[in-house]
């Protein structure tokens, strides 16, 4: 898996740590990859780093479960574990939910 | 210690990583089990961290084994100074590459859980560590912080069973430490995965005097002391002190020192006290115990040999100031460096500490004679057993170490003479009991022996005279008028000598008369004689007149027949 830039205007940083190509961490991709779309088209770009190849990438974000997003922009950092199948965990996790509602 | 015991079967099946803490490895057999996980468990503040941390450096130091310790609670920069005051120095341990140092952060409020998830990520960052210095030894402190700072305890629980299956597989020796739970060994029942070997430590505080104490609750595949071990954390980092470990074979000597009292030397058998033995001076408020444990540091130090005097009623100027006034100056053995002075109060630490602490004195001042002063000090509340133990402990490592100690005790006016507060009188060789005898109206002191192991000893009873030349013993009266010390002992000897003086002064006067009825005899003699004389001088007188007139009648006669020209 190679970090996939989608568009220019990267308003959303996400970051998806995996350890190989399980199928959680497939799921885990796939899922990201569903809601972004639905949710931040355009605005978001997501780095996938594979912590076999990149085992010292681990520390920097204290990373223990696998798979894990990262959310490094917009601040505050967050954490979401787990292969994001509860879309709506997923959208509180990175804050979209509330501004949904806000919007709505 | 465990290299000169013969290789037993268990120990090839199961090999043992030495923790290299005192105490530890001997209850352990060698050391925790190698390539195993072991879970160490007890309350906050009970030195679980410390342990592991020690484990850790230990190894890295002294055993050639470099570790990893990954921290859940505390930061890198916390813990480096946390055990800095134990004396090791993490920092270069660090930088020389023997510990690898790894704080793992977790906070809870930044993490959603959408889902199912796994700890790899854990792994990865283990499995890093480990192979970047080669670690033989892994510290995971305190892994149940996961469970607050992740969701979902089952795939925890899963996970973590996982770990620990792999650390094995790695090979790895490892401690995991867990907080106490209320009704089974660690909150989150680690216990049922880490199934090795668990320790559990405790830090309790009865009386207001906290102890540490240390247990192997279980250790598979080994035999293990299963007792609950009192240890210690200090500036040495952490010892445990075994009491089981102490056997009875400690090897004795011949050899007599003196009590550096001669006549209590004379009540011991004319040599005073074996080397290596245990001597109990008992006794009442005041009678001369610490008198009699001075004496004993004098003559030591006299012979040249070391003196450690724990003090724990008086400050180290106080005693001396005190046995200047009975004639002995200690002041010049504490400046040769022969006597050293322990003051502090019993209740300046627990039972424990105070054990290690003297052990350790004990240990680096190397000393031939040791007082304890007094005993009762320790003796707080009702902890009587621990303090019977602790002093069992200590008098057996004394002795093993050839040293010969003398503890004083002070018993409650009234209390059975054989009974002491620290019913300790099992171990002790040599038991000098004094006590007050109360005699018209006065106290004196009474020294006897009670009991002397292995030696003739006197059974008499001796008066105690503090005199400014030190402790006198002088026999007490012993007569018609039953035991007398003190004035009455001296009253009775003063009537004694008055009625032996007039007894003396009767047979002066009788040969005074003898002399002078011989002398008038005598005298009357010579007048007899004198007048003999005179008479005999009276009588030659007038024989020899008589005499003269015969041979002048003759004279006359023959005159008479020449002139009448008679014929012849």
């Amino acid at each position: 898996m190679q970090a996939k830039p989608t568009q220019s205007a990267d308003q959303y940083l996400l970051r998806l740590y995996v350890a190989g190509q399980t199928p959680k961490c497939m799921t885990a991709f796939v899922n990201l990859k569903k809601i972004c779309e639905e949710h931040l088209a355009g605005e978001y770009q997501i780095e996938v780093i594979d912590l076999l190849e990149n085992p010292t990438l681990v520390r920097g974000d204290q990373i223990l479960a696998i798979p894990t997003l990262v959310r490094k922009l917009p601040e505050p950092v967050r954490k979401i574990i787990g292969d994001l199948s509860n879309t709506e965990r997923v959208l509180i996790g990175l804050d979209l939910q509330r501004r949904k509602v806000g919007e709505s | 210690m465990t290299n000169s015991k013969p290789v037993s079967a268990a120990r090839i099946l199961l090999p043992k990583a030495p923790t290299g803490i005192q105490g530890l490895d001997e209850i352990t057999g060698g050391g925790l089990p190698k390539g195993r996980p072991t879970l160490i468990c007890g309350s906050a503040g009970c030195g679980k961290t410390l342990l592991a941390m020690e484990f850790l450096v230990r190894g890295a130091t002294q055993f050639n084994e470099p570790g990893v310790f990954m921290a859940f609670e505390e930061t890198i920069k916390d813990l480096t100074k946390n055990v800095a005051s134990l004396g090791f120095d993490l920092d270069s341990l660090v930088a020389d590459k023997k510990i690898v140092l790894d704080f793992v952060y977790i906070e809870r409020s930044e993490i959603e859980e959408t889902g199912e998830y796994d700890l790899e990520g854990l792994f990865i960052r283990l499995n890093q560590a480990i192979d970047s210095i080669g670690a033989k030894r892994v510290v995971l402190d305190t892994i149940e912080s996961l469970f607050a700072g992740l969701p979902n305890p089952l795939i925890l629980r899963a996970e973590l069973r996982r770990l620990f299956r792999w650390l094995k597989d790695k090979g790895v020796t490892a401690i995991i430490t867990g907080e106490r739970g209320d009704e089974s060994l660690t909150r989150q029942g680690l216990e049922e995965y880490v199934s090795d070997c668990v320790i559990v430590l405790d830090h309790r505080v009865c009386d207001q005097t906290s102890s540490r104490r240390l247990r192997v609750v279980k250790y598979r595949g080994s035999t293990h002391g299963t007792d609950e071990y009192p240890f210690l954390i200090d500036e040495d980092g952490f010892s445990v002190l075994p009491i089981t470990s102490l056997g009875l074979q400690h090897d004795v000597s011949t050899d007599r020192i003196s009590t550096g009292i001669t006549r209590l030397d004379a009540m011991l058998g004319d040599a005073g006290y074996y080397r290596g033995s245990s001597v109990l001076v008992s006794g009442t408020a005041g009678t001369g115990k610490s008198s009699l444990a001075a004496h004993f540091c004098d003559a030591a130090c006299r012979r040249g040999e070391r003196a450690l005097y724990f003090a724990f009623e008086e400050s180290p100027s106080q005693i001396i100031r005190n046995m200047r006034s009975i004639g002995i100056d200690l002041e010049p053995w504490v400046n040769k460096g022969l006597l050293r002075f322990q003051a502090t109060r019993p209740a300046f630490a627990g039972l424990e500490m105070q054990l290690t602490m003297m052990h350790k004195t004990v240990n680096t001042f190397k000393p031939e004679v040791v007082i304890v002063d007094p005993l009762n000090g320790f003796i707080i509340g009702d902890n009587e057993t621990s303090v019977k133990s602790m002093l069992m402990r200590l008098a057996d490592f004394l002795k093993t170490k050839q040293i010969t100690s003398l503890f004083t005790s002070l018993t409650a006016g009234g209390a059975p003479l054989g009974v002491t507060d620290v019913a300790i009188s099992a171990m002790i060789d040599t038991w000098l009991v004094l006590r007050d005898i109360e005699i018209g109206g006065e106290r004196n002191r009474g020294l006897s022996i009670l009991k002397s192991r292995g030696m003739p000893h006197s059974n008499q009873i001796r008066e105690c005279l503090l005199t400014d030349h030190g402790m006198e013993l002088c026999e007490v009266y012993v007569g018609a008028g039953g035991v007398l010390t003190g004035s009455a002992r001296l009253a009775q000897e003063a009537q004694e000598q008055a009625l032996k003086l007039t007894r003396k002064q009767e047979v002066e006067r009788r040969q005074l008369e003898l002399e002078s009825k011989r002398r008038a005899l005598e005298a009357q003699i010579e007048a007899m004689r004198a007048e003999f004389d005179v008479q005999e001088a009276e009588a030659m007188k007038i024989i020899g007149q008589e005499q003269a007139q015969a041979l002048q009648l003759v004279l006359e006669r023959a005159e008479m027949g020449q002139s009448r020209k008679a014929d012849r």
